[in-house]
């Protein structure tokens, strides 16, 4: 110990100082820790207020899609209209077009604007049909092929108003709007609000917008999610009943049995990565793969669930190798001690035992892919106007359809900005979904978790 | 359905071989397991899956096999006058096959009778017609060579289909008979139901090096056939990109670089500081009660679908910043779709994603570090900046280099909120595109898949997807090599 | 000296330099120190002896205040630096650590090089008027580290490249080169093998002659070996506080004795 001296190394250079009084320095560096800190306590504020305008722009956008503007209109189901010749055959009425329907609802309205003592503000009462939802005609031509006996009558009914006319009871189209709009003048406004005023015009819970078919382009008020909900839904059948089976095997072979080689590693190398690639590229090799070189449906749910179950499956590979990894070898143990073989060890003991891990990880991952959009673009999900509903199950699986965010997606995309709308609330829908989904998730945890 | 229906026999078939298996197993014990090799539920997993196997494997394979060659069978038939180029054979092989569904379907609704069907000629009937009436339409009048291609195709394909039930069938009866007659009570057969168990794990993990070989040909094969189209150093050294499908595209990919690039790196300067910082202070300052609520909710940032966050981009945060910055204001932006809006939501989405790897990684490292410095009388701050953050510099890097990859492949967010334009230009302001915008816009639509344009998409991916992979491998490695370092 | 049996130190009569009164530390709802009061002498090697569990650690990282980091951990009643309460409002953590330094259980130097370990304390404080300064502290330091030799060349190599007993005596150069004036050190030893300890060993015997230095730790023989003055800990309670030689040879609790003697431990 020869180098030790015997003065302190920086030469005491430093006095005696009080405990109770910061010097200088000291005071500075408290000074940047708090910087510091605020700066830390910034960073999570601004993720949290990014989250809150996020949510907040979502209900604040969605919600009103949630109801819709109807009105009830007595149409008189004139018999020299619908049936000219008076022998109430179907498929004479069937030939009368829907528009061969809008007299009718022009009378209506102009009857109902006269009922409740409102003085029309057009030269023409054709004006007034700019009011009505164009699905209005089809409706009751549906009706009347129903009801051939109730030609004649006047019936009410209860018809969606136009989009314009909704937009403006929810606030969301302003008189000033009408400068650029060529679908809607003052006056109709002006109508808009006696109608309001009289309790013609109602806004109420429009259930067709979760359970119903898209529409076209010109009529945004009739559109909704529940098409496309039924191709989300066979396509998370496809994934589930792919990537469970599968991604389970390959992480009990991966976890179980693999032996230490370059194979498995590769495997492994490539799995991590495969998680990591972009989801469009999966889309891609689902065009070339499925479509191109299989000549499997276009647009088809199949397809879709195809490319979500290879999209997912690494995800769950990875959770459930973690699930089977938390299982304590003493159990494998126990179960090869009594004389069991390898594989009844783990079909026996440790699956069931990481089975809550697993299903939390698959539904995490089936999460994942119901709400992921981009590959389904390229496998023709999009641009398709999902308004018929599957006829069984085969249908559901190969016919044309839509995803939900997909639909979303294509709402987006038009030009009539009463689709955002739509967008909106079809998002409101899928995160419900989402978040039930992670509510199970989570609960599964809480439940079945068990600390070895 | 043929297909289904033979599904379902031949499951049938394992169903009955498993209780005729087990019962054997157990008659030549005398109704005693306890002479069997094995429990008597395998010997009927034995039976079931020696008919399953062979079975549905040859199914399957045939079903994937039998269009292609099919396809490849009678495009040799169709007259080499009849099309200039691949492009164009893809074409009539369409028609082709669209002429043979629609006949087969006009048998199947009654519209025609099967010997109707094969004695078509194009001279006598008008074929488009007909086949409308069933619900199939044509672009165009069918040629002879294409109604003769069409017979041919249905008659190949009633030979397979039928080929492949007497096949199918026959396997999974001769393997009944194989385990049947191979059930005794001394029989291994636990050992031979767990080798074919094994045997079919090792299957389900090779799915996931298939899906990557899937990848990879797919977009090489593709990739090839544009280059051949199309000069690769256009390709890769293109200052315009500037598609027409009429012909006389300029598909040059730096300027959806440099979109790509740009929209990434404000997205990382965005995710990063923020990221980073909120995962310094949830794992080093926040109290308990804290951290239990902030960090749920910024991954809740993490769970929401890009869709959302590319509509937030179109419709929120694009307008808004038009206010702060459009015509109306300082006049640097024209329209709510700029670099800026889409690099600010991608940002917004990665904040998670950054802070969760990076509080693993601050997680990591040590306590007896910040024990070290905060016992030479370091404060907080001063341990983190110059201790912690040197120990966990290499899985952080790791863990952007992740985001930044995330940032690059991001579809949904660009595609609605960037804008169509390719450019090259410094202005966060301005509409830009990115690469995987221009993927999903050269393969949604009409486009014929052998045009250059189509096919551009491929070999876009294939780079897109080059770059991604390499940044991963980097990534983990990087972050593999951290965690060894301190476990 | 360093092989003389603790019985025959010389044994003189410094100035108090930390006192602990009526101390007690609670962990949630654990009680773990209960009611210490010790005299902690100026240029003095004391040690904490007890079995695993007994506080001795606990009481240890009270003294510059390190408990502070865990959440839970509460402390009452007085513990006096100089005359100074350390946890009176006034007094900043940070400015008590520089003063009061600690080694640590295993080894920990930072992920920096050999140089860069050593400089960091003085870095942060400001002691080093310019590089020349530093480079003469960092120097001063690793001699006292009584390591310099063996890293002399290579000042630029990681730290972490050392061995754990250089690495040990490294952390002790990177505490002694804040000028603190006291030093705690929580069983520098138990990672480390013989030669490495006895190096360590030596090394505390010198750094009594600036320091008041504190040693935790659970060889009975280590204590005897380096301490003069020896604490017994048992179950939160300082059983027993006295000359290293009359702890070991004549306790006054018969607990003492039977950890002694090995009954209890």
């Amino acid at each position: 110990m020869t180098d030790a001296t015997s003065t302190p190394p920086g030469g005491g250079a430093r006095t005696k100082s009080s405990l109770m009084t910061l010097d200088n320095r000291v005071r500075r560096r408290n000074a940047a820790e708090a910087r510091f800190r605020a700066y830390g306590i910034a960073a999570v504020t601004v993720g949290l207020i990014f989250l809150a305008l996020l949510l907040f722009a979502i209900v604040r956008n969605g919600v009103p899609a949630f109801t819709q503007t109807f009105m009830t209109i007595p149409v008189e189901l004139k018999a020299d209209k619908l049936d000219k010749n008076g022998n109430r055959d179907i498929e004479e009425i069937k030939k009368v077009s829907t528009f061969g329907y809008k007299p009718l609802i022009i009378d209506a309205m102009s009857r109902t604007l006269a009922d409740n003592g409102i003085e029309s503000p057009f030269a023409k009462d054709k004006d007034l049909e700019k009011m009505v939802s164009a699905s209005a005609s089809a409706q009751i031509r549906d009706f009347v092929i129903a009801n051939p006996g109730r030609i004649g009558e006047t019936v009410d009914f209860r018809v969606l108003a136009s989009s314009r006319v909704d937009g403006y009871m929810k606030g969301r189209v302003a008189r000033e709007d009408l400068a650029r709009d060529k679908n809607l003048d003052a006056e109709h406004l002006d109508v808009t609000d006696a109608l309001n005023e009289a309790g013609v015009l109602k806004r109420e819970f429009n259930w067709a917008f979760i359970l119903g078919a898209d529409a076209s382009e010109s009529r945004p008020e009739q559109a909704g999610i529940g098409v496309s909900m039924l191709g989300s839904f066979f396509m998370m059948l496809v994934v589930l009943g792919l990537a469970l089976p599968i991604g389970v095997a390959a992480s009990i072979y991966l976890e179980e049995f693999a032996p230490k080689n370059r194979w498995t590693d590769l495997i492994e190398v490539n799995i991590s990565n495969l998680a990591a690639v972009p989801s469009i590229v999966f889309g891609i090799l689902g065009l070339a793969v499925f479509i191109q070189f299989a000549h499997l449906p276009q647009s088809a749910p199949l397809v879709g669930g195809l490319v979500l179950t290879l999209m997912t499956l690494p995800t769950i590979i990875i959770s459930t190798r973690a699930s089977l990894k938390a299982v304590p070898p003493s159990i494998r143990d126990a179960a090869l001690g009594v004389g069991a073989s390898k594989m009844q060890s783990v079909f026996h003991h440790v699956l069931p035992l990481a089975m809550p891990g697993i299903l939390t990880g698959t539904i995490i991952g089936l999460a994942q892919a119901l709400g992921e959009t981009a590959p389904l673009l390229l496998i023709g999900m999009v641009g398709y106007i999902a308004s018929n509903y599957p006829d069984g199950i085969a249908s559901g699986f190969l016919d044309p359809n839509s995803a939900m965010p997909a639909q979303i997606y294509e709402w987006a995309k038009r030009a009539d900005p009463a689709y955002y709308e739509r967008a909106w609330g079809g998002i409101i829908i899928l995160l419900l979904f989402l978040m039930t989904m992670n509510i199970i998730a989570i609960i599964l945890r809480r439940r079945f978790e068990r600390r070895w | 359905m043929p297909a289904l229906w033979l599904l379902c026999i031949v499951l049938a078939i394992a169903v009955i071989g498993f209780f005729l298996g087990r019962a054997r197993a157990m008659a030549s014990a005398q109704g005693d397991a306890r002479h069997l090799h094995s429990l008597p539920g395998y010997y009927g997993y034995n039976t079931a899956l020696t008919v399953l196997v062979p079975a549905l494997g040859v199914m399957i394979a045939w079903l994937i096999l039998q269009p292609m060659l099919i396809q490849n069978a009678v495009s040799d038939a169709i007259p080499g006058t009849a099309y200039a180029d691949t492009g164009a054979l893809n074409l009539i092989m369409s028609d082709v096959r669209r002429v043979a569904d629609g006949l087969d379907l006009a048998i199947a609704q009654g519209a025609m009778t099967p010997d109707a069907a094969t004695a078509l000629s194009t001279e006598t009937t008008n074929i488009r017609e007909t086949l409308a009436q069933v619900g199939v339409a044509l672009g165009s009048d069918v040629e002879p060579y294409v109604l003769s291609a069409a017979q041919d195709y249905r008659r190949l394909n009633g030979i397979g289909h039928l080929a492949m039930t007497v096949i199918v069938l026959a396997l999974a009866i001769g393997g009944f008979a194989f385990a049947y007659l191979r059930t005794n009570k001394d029989f291994r057969a636990r050992n031979v139901v767990e080798k074919g168990v094994l045997a079919m794990l090792i299957f389900a993990a090779s799915i996931a090096i298939m899906t990557t070989i899937g990848i990879v040909l797919s977009l090489v094969f593709n990739t090839v056939e544009f280059f051949k189209l199309y000069p690769w150093t256009e390709f890769f050294f293109g200052l315009t990109w500037a598609p027409s499908f009429g012909g006389g595209s300029e598909l040059g990919i730096i300027p959806l670089f440099w979109g790509t690039f740009y929209i990434s790196i404000i997205a990382l300067a965005v995710a990063v500081p923020v990221g980073l910082f909120a995962a310094i202070y949830l794992s080093e300052y926040a109290t308990p009660a804290v951290r239990a609520f902030a960090k749920p909710m910024l991954e809740v940032l993490a769970g929401i679908p890009t869709i959302v966050y590319g509509l937030f981009a179109l419709l929120t945060v694009g307008p808004a910043l038009v206010t702060v910055f459009g015509p109306d204001a300082t006049g640097w932006m024209g329209g709510s779709r700029a670099v800026i809006t889409a690099g600010l939501v991608m940002g917004i989405m990665l904040i998670p994603f950054v802070s969760s790897l990076s509080d693993d990684i601050i997680n990591s490292v040590p306590q007896a570090m910040r024990d070290g410095s905060l016992g030479l009388g370091a404060t907080k701050s001063e341990t983190i900046k110059q201790v912690v953050m040197p120990a966990a510099l290499p899985g952080i890097v790791g863990a952007i280099l992740l985001a930044a990859s995330r940032a690059i492949g991001e579809t949904m967010i660009v595609v609605l909120g960037a804008g169509a334009a390719a450019r090259l230009s410094m202005n966060p302001f301005e509409a830009m595109t990115t690469v995987t915008a221009k993927i999903v816009s050269q393969l949604t639509g009409d486009a014929d898949f052998a045009s250059p344009e189509a096919l551009v998409a491929f070999a876009l991916g294939m780079t897109l997807f080059v770059i991604t992979l390499g940044l991963n491998v980097f990534a983990l490695w990087i972050v593999r090599k951290y965690r060894e370092q301190y476990e | 000296m360093y092989d003389a049996p603790a019985s025959e130190q010389k044994v003189t009569q410094n100035e108090t330099k930390i006192a602990a009164r009526n101390v007690q530390v609670f962990y949630g709802s654990t009680h773990a120190i209960k009611d210490v009061n010790v005299e902690i002498e100026d240029k003095t090697v004391t040690a904490f002896i007890g079995p695993s569990g007994c506080g001795k650690s606990t009481f240890l990282r009270c003294l510059n205040r390190m408990n502070d980091t865990i959440d839970i951990c509460r402390v009452e009643g007085d513990i006096l630096l100089d005359g100074e309460d350390i946890y009176d409002a006034r007094v900043d953590p940070v400015q008590l650590r520089a003063k009061v330094g600690m080694v640590f259980q295993k080894p920990n130097p930072f992920p920096k090089s050999i140089y860069d370990n050593i400089a960091y304390g003085p870095r942060i404080h400001g002691l080093a008027k310019n590089k020349a300064d530093l480079d003469d502290i960092v120097e001063k330091s690793l001699r006292r580290g009584a390591i310099w030799d063996e890293v002399k060349d290579r000042l630029h190599a990681p730290g972490t490249g050392l061995s754990g007993g250089q690495q040990q005596r490294l952390c002790i150069a990177r505490a002694v080169a804040t000028e603190p004036e006291v030093l705690l050190m929580d069983e520098p030893c138990s990672a480390l093998d013989p030669i490495a300890t006895g190096q360590v060993e030596e090394l505390i015997d010198e750094l009594r002659e600036n320091y008041s230095v504190v040693i935790v730790t659970h060889s009975m023989q280590q204590a005897a070996r380096v301490s003069q003055k020896t604490a017994f800990f048992h179950l939160g309670n300082l059983v027993e506080y006295g000359e290293t030689g009359q702890i070991f040879t004549n306790p006054v609790d018969p607990r003492t004795e039977s950890y002694i003697t090995g009954r209890i431990g």
